[in-house]
């Protein structure tokens, strides 16, 4: 079997598999799980039982005399070290306290995970409980406990504004919101809030450490950047970077939760103590209680607009429970409160949040980064206007919407927008009449969503038979990366596919990466990769001009990975070029680029920006969905009949592996609206099991969800392009909040658009 | 630790000797009393189907399936499935369709999907969605996947 063509000229834009397919549909690829090495242990965990408490002691006696049990790891093991994206807050494991019921408490290394679970349950840990904080309402409260008792002292990279149970607040401000109001003959305002949503990787988290004679470790785990969690365990451990050396298998999917540590620290630890090899792979459970989840979220916010539909001002104000440690939470609130006016012209705009810590695990970073709990209001309340000023939906967003050339709100520049081709393709799809005759309830929303963020690098090489290695860092968690970045390299080169071999990343030999999050490898990592494949291009040309004694304005490069002279027939393979390169004169050819994405997120001239996260953030996607969905009058269950999702996604590198993204965004986004929730029994996760957290299934998706590839050229990106991960998920909870009011005459403020909910809206009960 | 017993069981054709714990899953006896590694642990309880596997033809979770119940019975995983041209189908339309992301439900899935083909060999997408919908993916949305299956069988049985 092979999975390309014959090299037919471009390969940008073409749907080709992606490179990792024949091992997946073989059973051959191996991940964090399927890893093995001499001598290894298995590690298993003690989860915390209690919400807040303080630990003060350990018996670890019977544990350490079970059978198999090779060695333990408490928080006596560990400094005081801390990690952090944000704010350094929070141990390699539960140290001096217990934060929430599920936290680490301690670990056992031993022969085979069913002794090391076993021992686990003989450790006897002496708590003295402390009253909880369960909600972000109570952590405000005057008298609340105090979770971190040293938050002053932490490290923060941003300023946080942090105190008592206050994990960060930031502010966002732009004209002037208090008199534009006077402006306004329409006003629509409500409250809503968002549940808790888990990640669902098919996947459970787990790493394998192990120690050499130096005291070197060597690190593979599910992740999605290695340099994070080299970055990660050594700030925990105090472990020297260069002590570290961070890898990866293959990842079974992450949508934000293997982006920062789960229990690559702790494992670490567990292999350095027991000075043997130690893998430790979460159960189901352990993965819902321990990992995190999507921030629930309570939303105020009002809009106001002129009597023709002109948008004026909008306020919105979050509050977020953050859980126990900060993680990514001041990011997704600070990024939640930059999408929270959405792709529209709005002159007064003001933003503000409070991230609030709790006795629960934390939340972080899931597909969309706080940008749906926004907009499930944000798109309520343009539709609501529109109705009361007697537009359609799709006049509404046309007449409001930012255009090429707009600033976003506090200051980002929008340099290619294609949402008024997304909204067009939507439209007229959407206007055909349903099959069965009976009339559509339809809900559309629009969103945008950024790619960009941090540093990246790409390193190409010409190996000596003139085939290309491509070594970027950047972790392939099932999207397709590997396959879009050596697309992009191949293309640059004009070398078919498989002479691309895609390194895996290593953090001894890879050029730093943030990670495979933000919709951002296709568009960061893909401008490194282009740059570095330019660079071998242009050296193979310098030697290609000595060669053959020409001025290298007279050489062309040619498909194939041949050089020659323009005019002439007779060319240079790079076999040939890279033979010189390393066997005669001028070294072996190497290009490198790497980069941080640097445009400013914030203008002072036109905005207050107070707590700020995200100081230089990216460039803007854009999507416009409808769906179409029948609601049961008996049960008040809602099922989507037809869907209509388009993305502007600047060039679709891979055709393919961006429908793909849409299909599993729209899916990932449907659970949500629709029946995904975590649910807490007091401070106790009460269904952390795939029995009792339901995701859709195969049963529960319609055939008719019809993706739209939107290429409005983004001029940074590598080829035009920009991200594609998470647009298609955003607006699904808008736009069935949308058809849901549509079709039952309630507006919906809390999620999951349950039956009941949905029935009650329906009997006038109250949504 | 309770003492190992011994079972001989038909695996991809063969037969192979295993010592494992009487009450061994037969997950956990392929994954680690014989490193047979494409049936993966994704829940542990029966409802995700990444442990899927083929006993006497039929998609069975191997999480929820003793060892001790495997004794005489054709035991088949993706390991043991290359020389069969049903399933070679199935997955270079999996691969052309993009019904692989992440990969770690595509063993699970693809099992499932040969024994509906054994059953039905001309199934309509309803029909796919049934057969397939105890096995989950989080990453592809699924419709790749049903597109994947019914080509294939278009393709098998014309």
């Amino acid at each position: 079997m092979s999975l390309d063509a014959p090299f037919a000229g471009s390969t940008v834009g073409k749907p080709v598999a992606k490179v990792d397919s024949l091992e997946k549909v073989r059973g051959q690829a191996q991940y964090i799980a399927d890893l093995y090495r001499p001598g290894m242990l298995h590690g298993a965990i003690l989860a915390s039982p209690h919400p807040h408490a303080r630990i003060l002691g350990y018996d670890l006696t019977a544990a350490l005399a079970a059978p198999g049990v090779v060695a333990i790891v408490t928080g006596d093991d560990v400094g005081d070290g801390r990690m952090g994206a944000f704010i350094k807050d929070e141990h390699a494991i539960a140290r001096g306290k217990v934060m929430y019921v599920g936290e680490p408490v301690a670990a056992v290394a031993a022969r085979t995970e069913a002794e090391a679970r076993a021992a686990c349950r003989l450790i006897e840990v002496r708590y003295e409980e402390l009253p909880a904080v369960l909600s972000p309402e109570d952590g405000l409260a005057e008298d609340a406990p105090i979770l971190h008792e040293h938050l002053a002292d932490y490290i923060k990279v941003f300023d946080a504004g942090s105190q008592g149970n206050l994990c960060s607040r930031t502010r966002l401000e732009e004209g002037n919101v208090d008199t534009a109001w006077d402006q306004c003959d329409v006003i629509v305002e409500g409250e809503y809030t968002t549940q808790a949503q888990a990640h669902v990787s098919m996947e459970p988290c787990g790493a394998l450490a192990e120690v050499d004679a130096n005291g070197r470790v060597t690190l593979w785990s599910a992740n999605q950047s290695v340099f994070r969690v080299q970055a990660n365990v050594c700030e925990s451990l105090g472990l020297p970077m260069s002590q570290l050396r961070s890898l990866t298998p293959r990842v079974g999917a992450g949508f934000g939760n293997k982006m920062e540590p789960h229990i690559q620290p702790i494992c670490v630890a567990l292999a350095i103590k027991a000075q043997r090899p130690v893998k430790m792979i979460l159960s189901r459970e352990e993965d819902f209680e321990m990992v995190r989840a999507r921030h629930p979220f309570k939303v105020w916010m009002k809009t106001g607009a002129r009597a023709d539909g002109t948008l004026v001002a909008r306020e919105c104000r979050v509050l977020l429970d953050c859980g126990a440690f900060a993680d990514d939470s001041p990011g997704v609130m600070g990024y939640a409160l930059l999408m929270s006016g959405g792709p529209y012209r709005i002159p007064h705009m003001r933003a503000s949040g409070q991230l609030v810590y709790t006795n629960k695990l934390r939340f972080g970073a899931f597909r969309g980064f706080g940008n749906p709990q926004v907009l499930f209001a944000g798109e309520q309340q343009i539709d609501q206007i529109a109705e009361k000023v007697g537009l359609d939906a799709f006049a509404m967003r046309r007449k409001n919407m930012l255009r090429e050339g707009d600033t976003w709100f506090v200051g980002p520049k929008i340099a290619s927008n294609g949402l008024a081709r997304c909204l067009d393709v939507v439209e007229q799809a959407a206007s055909t009449p349903r099959a069965d005759g009976r009339p559509r309830n339809f809900g559309l929303a629009v969103s945008a969503h950024i790619s960009g963020l941090l540093g990246t690098g790409a390193i190409v090489r010409m190996l000596e038979d003139g085939t290309i290695s491509l070594n970027t860092g950047a972790t392939d968690i099932g999207q397709g990366s590997d396959t879009v970045l050596a697309q992009i390299c191949a293309e640059e080169l004009k070398v078919p596919l498989d002479r691309v071999a895609v390194a895996s990343p290593d953090t001894d030999g890879s050029p730093y990466n943030w990670g495979t999050t933000a919709s951002r490898v296709t568009y960061t990592t893909g401008r490194a990769v282009k740059a570095a494949a330019r660079a071998v291009v242009d050296k193979a040309m310098d030697h290609a001009a000595e060669m053959l004694e020409c001025p290298i304005e007279d050489l062309e490069l040619r498909e194939g990975g041949r050089i020659g002279r323009k005019g002439a027939n007779t060319d240079l393979t790079f076999a040939q070029i890279s033979g010189r390169a390393h066997w005669a004169a001028g070294g072996p050819i190497v290009g490198a680029n790497t980069l941080v994405f640097d445009e400013p997120t914030h203008d002072p001239k036109r905005a207050i920006a107070l707590g700020l996260p995200f100081p230089r953030i990216g460039v803007f996607s854009f999507a416009a969905m409808g769906v179409d969905v029948d609601v049961d009058p008996v049960s008040g269950q809602v099922s989507v009949h037809e869907a209509w999702s388009a993305a502007d996604v600047g060039r679709a590198i891979n055709p393919r592996l961006v429908e793909v993204q849409l299909h599993g965004g729209f899916v990932q986004g449907l659970g949500y609206a629709l029946v995904e929730e975590m649910v807490w029994d007091g401070a106790r996760l009460a269904n952390p099991s795939l029995m009792d957290y339901k995701v859709p299934t195969m049963r529960d998706v319609p055939d008719a969800i019809h993706t739209y590839i939107i290429e409005d050229p983004e001029p940074s990106g590598p080829f035009g392009a920009k991200g594609a991960g998470e647009i298609g998920l955003n607006p699904v909870v808008g736009a069935v909040a949308n058809a849901v009011a549509q079709a039952t005459g309630a507006r919906h403020h809390h999620l999951p658009l349950s039956g009941e909910r949905v029935l009650n809206g329906m009997t006038g009960a109250g949504g | 630790m309770a003492k190992k017993a011994l079972f001989t069981l038909t695996l991809n054709g063969e037969d192979t000797e295993v010592a494992t714990a009487p009450d061994a899953t037969l997950l956990e006896t392929l994954r680690d009393g014989l490193g047979v590694l494409s049936p993966k642990r994704g829940c542990n309880q029966g409802v995700c189907g990444a442990c899927t596997v083929l006993i006497d033809g039929l998609p069975v979770r191997a999480c929820l399936t003793l060892t001790a119940r495997c004794e005489g019975h054709d035991l088949r995983t993706m390991e043991g499935m290359n020389s069969d041209p049903v399933m070679a189908t199935l997955q270079r339309h999996m691969v052309e369709s993009g019904g692989v992301q992440c990969g770690f439900c595509t063993s699970g899935m693809l099992l499932s999907a040969r024994n509906l083909l054994a059953e039905t060999p001309r199934p309509s997408r309803e029909t796919v969605k049934s057969a397939l919908s105890g096995n989950l993916c989080r990453c592809t949305g699924y419709r790749t996947i049903v597109d994947a299956v019914c080509n294939a069988a278009e393709e098998l049985t014309p």
